[in-house]
């Protein structure tokens, strides 16, 4: 069956790897009046060589941008110890310090670097004074409670800064009992109408580091959706002046054509076991939703009718989409079965209700909402159909939540320009991302990648 | 075979567009004026031929179908009757030309999800393209295209922005 997928590398568009720096700059907008206090203080490092990334810096970041957490300045610290026995519990509480991070680095030569950290719990480090057992060869004797994690790792320089995101996922699942979602990336798409191509999909660490440009196209491409495993990206390009889906290979760039059907080849979404995608296709006369088995390609048919089906969202389980239809007059969300075909409506509120999303645990969904004439990311209970607006910026759409259920992406107009902005599920965290070229939008948020 | 009647309509338009030139705008007398003014002591003028009601037609269609794009309402795709004259201009080209296909574009404003907008754009296209042929194109001549809101023909974020985005496009 793999003769029906062309293996393209396309003459009309250039395969390239970009810069390592930090291409969407988070600016915080709002909500860190709510965010625990810690402290992650500067790692000590012994060695030579500068290092390549600033590992505690890092780190801090990466919990501010969480919403949940309000790191304490560098300069506001009142010491810098670099491990837990060096720790004057004291003035850190007296800080309102909830927990404190320290952490050394050491070069052992050929660009590798020993990195350690520990999480101290400040309240218990206060009741227990600090008391600190050391092993002969320098680790912790960790029968002490306030020390709530504490690791010891060997990575390269390239490694470093995918390593910090590791100690903020750690550090966040400790402190929240929820998953980190740092080691992440984002899909999106970038206009630049100044360029020879100007629309190009892009793949960037979630904090805006390390953008790769993946495919450049004279022609549209539209809603990249991730592979379960976070290997894969299926998109819509228009290069061959009509819609088709491709799915590409991250790490080795090699594209394959999954349709071609006249009219709309859409809006694709592989499922939770990545075996099967779903997606709009209006050969049969109106945009209806299909779900095709990737390896033998096969479809099946999920939704018919006059009206506009679109943008279908696999529940967890993998048994229903969530999609957009206009069959009640405007759009609004609804259900579908897969075994029964049952249909069952789930927005009612505003003019319209569109591009629904469901939550990781299956009981939120987020989707555009549209009210006198505004569009804005809402939120709705699954369970009890209560709709929250989140977010107060113009234009919102696309959004798409971190694998962790703690964030949204989303696409919105901020200064005349198309740019990507977070919100927190709860709606009390905000940020944006501003580009520095071209208009940005359609973000993805990849799955955990390990 | 099927470059006559195109040939024929050229030898009609050109004169008909020379006169259209000579005679048209004060922009365009001034510019002739200065540009020849030496001699000014004989001026000729042209005179308009008599045209047959069908010539009339054919010189107002082809200067209709120098348009080529129509426009939309919000969340709508049923063509408005302003824009009847400009499609009947381009099905009657069609028509005559039937080994002349064409490729209609539909193009929606950036309000609303861009999947939505997708089918929305499809939507316009198709009623376009229904349009034409319920005045005889053959339906082998149209193939229809969404770009939803991907292609915005202004870019801006107004309302004024928006109706120029939601539009049909015929290329030839």
């Amino acid at each position: 069956m793999n003769t029906m997928f062309k293996r393209l590398l396309g003459s009309a568009f250039l395969l390239i790897s970009m810069s390592a720096q930090a291409a969407l700059e988070i600016v915080i907008t709002e909500g860190i009046d709510n965010a625990r206090p810690i402290a992650i203080v500067p790692f000590s490092y012994q060695g030579q060589p500068n290092l390549p990334h600033d590992v505690a810096s890092i780190v801090a970041s990466d919990l501010r941008r969480s919403g949940k957490f309000n790191p304490l300045a560098v300069q506001a610290m009142p010491e810098r110890p670099s491990q837990s026995n060096q720790v004057d519990f004291d003035k850190w509480a007296n800080l309102g310090v909830e927990a404190v991070v320290t952490g050394t680095i050491t070069f052992i030569g050929d660009d590798r670097y020993q990195v350690s950290f520990e999480l101290m719990d400040v309240l218990q480090g206060q009741m227990s004074k600090g008391d600190v057992a050391v092993a002969a060869d320098g680790s912790i004797i960790s029968s002490q409670s306030f020390i709530l994690d504490g690791r010891r790792s060997v990575v390269n320089g390239a490694q470093l800064r995918q390593y910090s995101h590791r100690i903020s996922d750690i550090i966040y699942e400790r402190l929240t009992g929820e998953r980190g979602a740092f080691l992440t990336r984002i899909a999106y798409v970038v206009v630049d109408n100044d360029d020879s191509h100007p629309f190009k999909l892009m793949v960037a660490d979630y904090d805006g580091y390390n953008e790769l440009n993946l495919l450049r196209s004279t022609k549209p491409l539209m809603s990249p959706a991730w592979s379960p495993d976070g290997r894969q990206l299926a998109y819509v390009s228009f290069e061959k002046h009509k819609a088709q889906l491709y799915i590409q290979d991250l790490y080795t760039g090699q594209r394959r054509l999954l349709t071609d059907f006249p009219g709309i080849n859409g809006a694709p979404r592989f499922s939770p076991d990545g075996k099967r995608m779903a997606m709009v296709l209006s050969k049969d006369g109106n945009p209806d939703i299909y779900v095709m088995d990737i390896a033998s390609g096969q479809l099946k048919r999920v939704t018919r009718g006059r009206s506009i089906d679109t943008e279908p969202y696999w529940t967890p389980d993998g048994s229903s989409l969530v999609f957009t239809s206009e069959r009640g007059g405007n759009a609004q969300l609804y259900r579908v079965e897969l075994a029964s075909g049952k249909v069952k409506r789930l927005t009612f509120e505003g003019d319209m209700n569109l591009g629904g999303a469901v939550s990781p645990d299956g009981k939120q969904m987020v989707l555009v909402n549209r009210s006198r004439g505004n569009y804005h990311i809402a939120r709705q209970d699954l369970e009890t159909g209560t709709l929250q607006v989140l977010t107060s910026t113009r234009l919102d759409e696309s959004p798409s939540i971190a694998p962790n259920g703690g964030m949204i992406i989303y696409s919105t107009v901020h200064g005349n320009k198309q740019a990507l902005a977070l919100v927190s599920m709860d709606g009390r965290f905000k940020a944006r991302l501003p580009a520095v070229n071209g208009q940005v939008k359609a973000p993805a948020w990849s799955p955990f990648l390990q | 075979m099927q470059l006559k009647p195109l040939t024929k309509g050229l030898m009609m338009a050109l004169p008909m567009m020379f006169l259209a030139a000579c005679s048209t705008t004060d922009d365009a007398a001034t510019g002739s004026a200065s540009g020849t003014g030496a001699d000014d002591s004989a001026i000729s003028s042209a005179v308009a031929p008599v045209l047959t009601p069908e010539e009339e037609r054919m010189q107002q269609y082809a200067e209709l179908r120098k348009e080529h794009i129509i426009y939309f309402d919000f969340d709508r795709s049923d063509v408005r009757g302003e824009f009847a004259e400009l499609l009947a201009a381009h099905a009657d080209y069609l028509v005559k030309n039937p080994n002349v296909s064409v490729r209609v574009e539909g193009h929606a404003d950036e309000r609303g999800t861009p999947e939505y907008n997708i089918a929305l754009g499809e939507r316009r296209a198709k009623a376009v393209s229904k349009y034409l042929m319920s005045l005889g194109v053959m339906s082998s001549q149209i193939s229809t295209v969404s770009y939803g809101e991907e292609m915005p023909l202004v870019s801006g974020h107004t309302a004024e922005a928006w109706a120029k985005n939601r539009r049909g496009v015929l290329v030839y």
